[in-house]
């Protein structure tokens, strides 16, 4: 059964973001996203300190079927980047809402998060799709 | 036959460790009898089916066509009536076209088997597992356990309607059980019952990836010499005047061979982050100096080694090749087809 947390907001490419209290909020991918992928085998993560636009590319995730690039739903700074997912990828398919969270990052424009789905909308755009 | 049942991994990692189940039912059952059975297959397969001196021996063979394309790769086995073929599933109606286009004047008949099941069951545990239930009453009872464990590789056996055979796709120890259809599901249960995992067709890709093992349609196909595709040794030159299909035509593969001019299948083995794909180009440094290009003809990531590996048709003089990998350029180690058996890495 395929999980939506209430407490995150979705992109449209399968991205979540959880906003912390420090104004600083968690990526990651979806469950749905991380089904669809299989087991994923590698993912490349992005450096701390890296400024990021909203929907730029700023990783990728391997699996044994394909290579997908993760756009961020948010814009602003790299704050730090989840290096267990470098040893153990296989997380984003088993918690792909806590350990296998891919960056934190320092928001730089919280009128983004208007543009994202929430759990409801985000779970029925996946039946759509 | 599903991609996976729920984790590909998991399923490949099953059978180098334990025991897995593939219901590979949609291949193609053909069986050849009659007096000229070996002659028409001489005629029709480049390996030669005089090697099969027992019963129930096995080999593995191309099916070429006049130019020295490959038609298929199949498994013949000496049976009592003659011998069964297993073919590919895509390739089915083009198989029986061509067999039947080249059966006239041969004393034979062709038969497919569609109502016959085939499950593989693979791993380590596999033997024992099978040769465990077979003994049961409901199945075959008394000793078929023990005839099927005393098997060879690349031996088969038939148990009343059942046929056993030690031949398989991933480098691991198993039968593959070719038996009456509506057996199968009490068969698979069974199987289930005792810890064997259903395997999909993912984990089959890997794990016979990791064995150095071509798919047909990705490593070779119409428009490859089976030269061209690591297939040399299945070629039977002896006995000089058995003219196979295709057999003149290879004889000028095998000039361009010795030119230098004929592309050959190697493995390649990336160990830095990243998955070799099929498709991928290779870009190929050659003895001269210059620079040419190959391509990867089935890639993965390696769920046993941890890394990425390829077989990839690149040209014969390659010293040394790389992988363009989302603008980085990658070095990789060219080896022996052949990178996984019995569950550990088999390549320096």
């Amino acid at each position: 059964m395929t999980s939506y947390p209430e407490n995150l907001k979705y992109m449209r490419s399968h991205e979540w973001v959880r906003v912390e209290s420090n104004g600083e909020a968690v990526v990651g991918i979806s469950d749905h996203a991380q089904a669809a992928l299989g087991d994923i085998v590698f993912v490349e993560l992005p450096e701390v300190g890296t400024i990021v636009h909203l929907r730029n590319e700023i990783a990728v995730v391997e699996s044994v079927k394909a290579a997908s690039d993760v756009y961020s739903p948010v814009s602003g700074e790299i704050t730090a980047i989840n290096e267990e997912l470098l040893e153990t990828p296989e997380m984003v398919n088993k918690v792909p809402y806590d350990g296998g969270w891919f960056y934190r990052i320092q928001l730089s424009d919280e009128t983004e998060l208007d543009d994202l789905m929430d759990a409801e909308t985000y779970s029925d755009f996946c039946d759509e799709n | 036959m599903p991609i996976h049942y729920g984790s590909q991994v998991e399923e490949h990692n099953c059978v180098r460790t334990a025991a897995g189940v593939f219901d590979v039912s949609h291949m193609t059952v053909i069986d050849v009898d009659g007096e000229d059975a070996t002659a028409y297959l001489q005629r029709l397969l480049a390996n030669n089916v005089a090697k099969l001196k027992v019963l129930g021996a096995a080999l593995y063979s191309a099916m070429l066509d006049e130019n020295g394309g490959v038609l298929d790769d199949l498994i013949v086995y000496k049976t009592t009536s003659g011998y069964r073929l297993v073919v590919n599933c895509a390739t089915r109606v083009k198989d029986l076209k061509w067999m039947a286009k080249h059966a006239s004047g041969f004393s034979i008949s062709v038969q497919e088997r569609p109502n016959l099941s085939i499950l593989a069951v693979h791993g380590p545990l596999a033997i024992s597992i099978v040769c465990k239930i077979l003994e049961k009453n409901e199945f075959l009872g008394n000793d078929s356990g023990e005839k099927v464990r005393t098997l060879k590789n690349f031996q088969s056996i038939k148990l009343n309607d059942w046929f056993v055979a030690r031949t398989g796709y991933t480098g691991e120890l198993g039968l593959e059980v070719i038996l009456p259809s509506e057996q199968a599901p009490s068969f698979w249960d069974a199987l289930l019952d005792e810890e064997v995992k259903p395997v999909g067709l993912g984990a089959r890709d890997t794990l016979r990836l990791e064995a150095g093992m071509n798919l047909y349609g990705n490593d070779m196909d119409e428009n490859t010499s089976p030269l061209s595709a690591n297939m040399n040794r299945t070629i039977a030159w002896e006995p000089d005047d058995r003219e196979f299909i295709g057999r003149d035509a290879l004889k000028n593969h095998q000039l361009e061979q010795k030119a230098g001019n004929l592309a050959v299948l190697v493995g390649l083995v990336m160990e830095a982050r990243g998955v070799l794909r099929n498709g991928q180009k290779i870009i190929c440094t050659e003895l001269s100096g210059e620079i040419a290009e190959g391509f990867i003809t089935s890639g993965s990531f390696s769920p046993t080694l941890k890394h990425s590996i390829a077989l990839a048709r690149i040209p014969a003089n390659t010293e040394s090749c790389q992988v363009l990998i989302r603008d980085n350029l990658i070095p990789l180690r060219i080896v022996e087809p052949g990178f996984v058996r019995f569950g550990k890495k088999i390549f320096t």
